[in-house]
């Protein structure tokens, strides 16, 4: 597959001034200004391919706007390349590309030159343009009365109809009303079929692993992961649980709640990898909030491609926890783990025996790794021990 | 519609004024009018371009920030809009021209083609480099007001620069040297150029600057390969810093 647009070895420094000289005269009176550099990007590559939807992900002020605005053409880049093939449409920010004292349809002219589109195109889509927005009724009045509802519409309306090749999407879709969202979506995903490239910068994270091919996830303008999206989503989520432990997902009602959980070789915490056929202890923390009958403390795991491998719970065990109130510390000792190399995340549960009620999930917030044996192809860790004897 | 009338508007304006003030006043050069505008309209092009064209990139920032397009469109649509105001009103002119039976010397009128080329130049150029610059160093445009004013003064457009050269050159012992030095002035070279296209009243010899037609066909070559040079400099400037505009905003 070819490839939409490269991007290598990119940096983008921001002189931060203490106080900039924005005129000749400070300029003359100062002599040197001080300035601190701020790295945005540094050494970012990575090809996104023809007809792929790639997220962009990460924490605010990640870089993900930058790198965006990057490839867009708009910043220019302090080191490295970026080269991109065909039309590029961005929506990159409100309003961009919309100059206020025109009226919508002027704007529409105006934006569609921006994306290299001439006037009698222009003509042959505006229609179309003014059909998807719902703004006909608005057409001919100044873009600086638009409600941002309407900004986004207008922008969004106009950059799927100019036929690009790749379409830039930074966070905007939020603005709009859910109607107008799920028909940009079902829009993103005709391009999608199309074999149009797509760029997304997202907070949504969910949204970006049930739509995107690929994500990469940006921290501190370096990236920290790339590659299949549930991957890199997950990665997001334990990097970011770190530092904020609400964001991550969870799910409950909370009469019992999930304190944390934790993973011990032993007495100790685990620390490094897990080698095969050792044996680990999931550790998981209760506190009960009201006073709940019989719950139930189960957990799963899932491997690197978000497969099932294995779970269990307290009930299958034939452990009774009665009637909780205060705390409980729930002990899951595992025998020898089966697993070869990877990494393995840990996704813990409280909820009534029936199901019926989940008190707390807290999805696939732990993990572990276990090492791969050097030189092994094995797909399973199965203990053995050998014996000989003389017949 | 509305703003070709206004540019319309001025010349004609500045035409009925002059012709009033020259017939009451009384004026040291023959047809006053038609002296004055064909050199200030070429003065109009050039100095309405650097002042707007100055302000084209900061003016622009929600789109320079906010979307890609080829930079160097903002100043080039200024000096457009420049050249469409310079082209109505050099109609004004030219039916002023022939309604008072004024006549044109065929002999000369070929300077007209090539100081356009020159002011189209010099003016391109220029705004090239104010509008990049402005960017930086946003008290640019109040300098260029102050700079504009002495350049005016630079340039024979209101006074004869043949009685000029004549009275700096004999009154004065270091006159020649002014002289030389007034000459390195690109748009002295332009004025006398659509000066001598278009104004051949009996003075014109000693109003107009003292080159044969020939010798400032000669002088705008010279000055279009030199502003050729000085439009390829201000275009690296501004390609060098259009890529960081959006920053600088």
């Amino acid at each position: 597959m070819s490839i939409a647009i490269e991007i290598a070895g990119v940096s983008k420094r921001f002189r931060m001034y203490r106080e900039k000289p924005s005129s000749l005269k400070q300029r003359i009176l100062s002599g040197r200004v001080r300035a601190e550099d701020f790295w945005a990007l540094r050494d970012v590559s990575f090809d996104v391919a023809e007809g792929e939807f790639f997220a962009l992900i990460g924490q605010n002020g990640s870089g993900k706007s930058t790198l965006l605005k990057v490839i867009a053409g708009i910043l220019r880049p302090s080191e490295g390349v970026v080269r991109q093939r065909g039309r590029i449409a961005g929506l990159l920010e409100l309003g961009a590309g919309f100059h206020p004292e025109l009226t919508g349809r002027e704007n529409v002219y105006l934006n569609a030159a921006f994306l290299g589109l001439s006037h009698r195109k222009t003509d042959a889509v505006y229609d179309d343009i003014v059909e998807f927005a719902e703004l006909r009724e608005f057409m001919d009045t100044a873009v600086k009365f638009y409600s941002s509802g309407m900004l986004v519409r207008l922008g969004f309306a106009c950059a799927v109809h100019v036929d690009p090749e790749v379409i830039l999407i930074d966070e905007v879709l939020a603005v709009g009303d859910e109607a107008f969202q799920a028909r940009c979506l079902d829009r993103v995903r005709t391009f999608q079929k199309e074999g149009r490239t797509i760029v997304l910068v997202t907070h949504a994270l969910d949204m970006a692993r049930q739509l995107c091919d690929r994500a990469a996830m940006l921290d501190h303008g370096v990236i920290h992961a790339i590659g299949g999206p549930d991957q890199v989503v997950r990665e997001m989520r334990r990097t970011i649980s770190k530092h904020d432990l609400e964001f991550a997902r969870e799910e409950g009602s909370r009469e019992i709640e999930i304190l944390g959980g934790s993973l011990h070789r032993g007495a100790d915490p685990l620390a490094g990898a897990l080698a095969p056929g050792e044996c680990v202890t999931l550790q998981v923390d209760l506190k009960a909030n009201e006073p709940v009958d019989d719950p139930v403390v189960s957990f799963a795991l899932h491997d690197g491609a978000n497969n099932f491998v294995f779970g269990s719970d307290t009930a299958q065990h034939g452990l009774a926890l009665g009637r909780v109130d205060g705390k409980r510390r729930v002990r899951f000792q595992l025998g020898p783990v089966p697993f070869t190399g990877g990494q393995y995340w840990v996704t813990v549960g409280v909820h009534s025996r029936d199901n019926q009620r989940v008190y707390h999930v807290q999805d696939q917030r732990y993990s572990f790794e276990v090492r791969q044996t050097e030189g092994r192809r094995d797909q399973t860790y199965v203990p053995v021990t050998v014996g000989v004897e003389e017949l | 519609m509305l703003g070709a009338i206004w540019s319309l508007l001025n010349p004609v304006v500045f035409l009925a004024v002059f012709t009033f003030v020259a017939k009451v006043l009384g004026a040291a050069v023959d047809d006053y009018p038609v002296f004055l505008l064909s050199g200030l309209l070429s003065w109009n092009l050039f100095s309405v371009s650097l002042s707007t064209g100055a302000q084209s990139v900061v003016a622009n920032a929600n789109l320079v920030k906010k979307v890609y397009f080829p930079r160097e469109i903002l100043p080039l649509a200024t000096v457009g809009v420049a050249l469409v105001d310079f082209v109505l009103q050099s109609m004004v002119y030219l039916a002023f021209l022939i309604v008072i039976r004024y006549g044109f010397v065929l002999g000369s009128i070929w300077l007209y083609p090539l100081a356009f080329v020159a002011l189209s130049l010099l003016t391109v150029a220029v705004t090239f480099w104010v509008s990049s610059m402005n960017v930086r160093y946003r008290d640019l445009q109040h300098l260029i007001g102050l700079a504009l004013l002495v350049w005016f003064w630079l340039t024979p457009i209101v006074y004869a620069a043949g009685k000029t050269h004549e009275k700096i050159v004999t009154g004065h012992r270091l006159g020649s040297l002014f002289w030389r030095i007034y000459l390195l002035n690109p748009t002295a070279w332009i004025v006398f150029g659509f000066q001598r296209a278009l104004y051949h009243s009996p003075d014109a010899n000693a109003v107009l600057a003292p080159f044969t037609t020939a010798q400032l066909g000669v002088g705008l070559c010279v000055v279009i390969v030199i502003l050729l040079a000085l439009l390829y400099a201000t275009w690296r400037i501004f390609f060098g810093l259009s890529g960081d505009f959006a920053e600088e905003l």
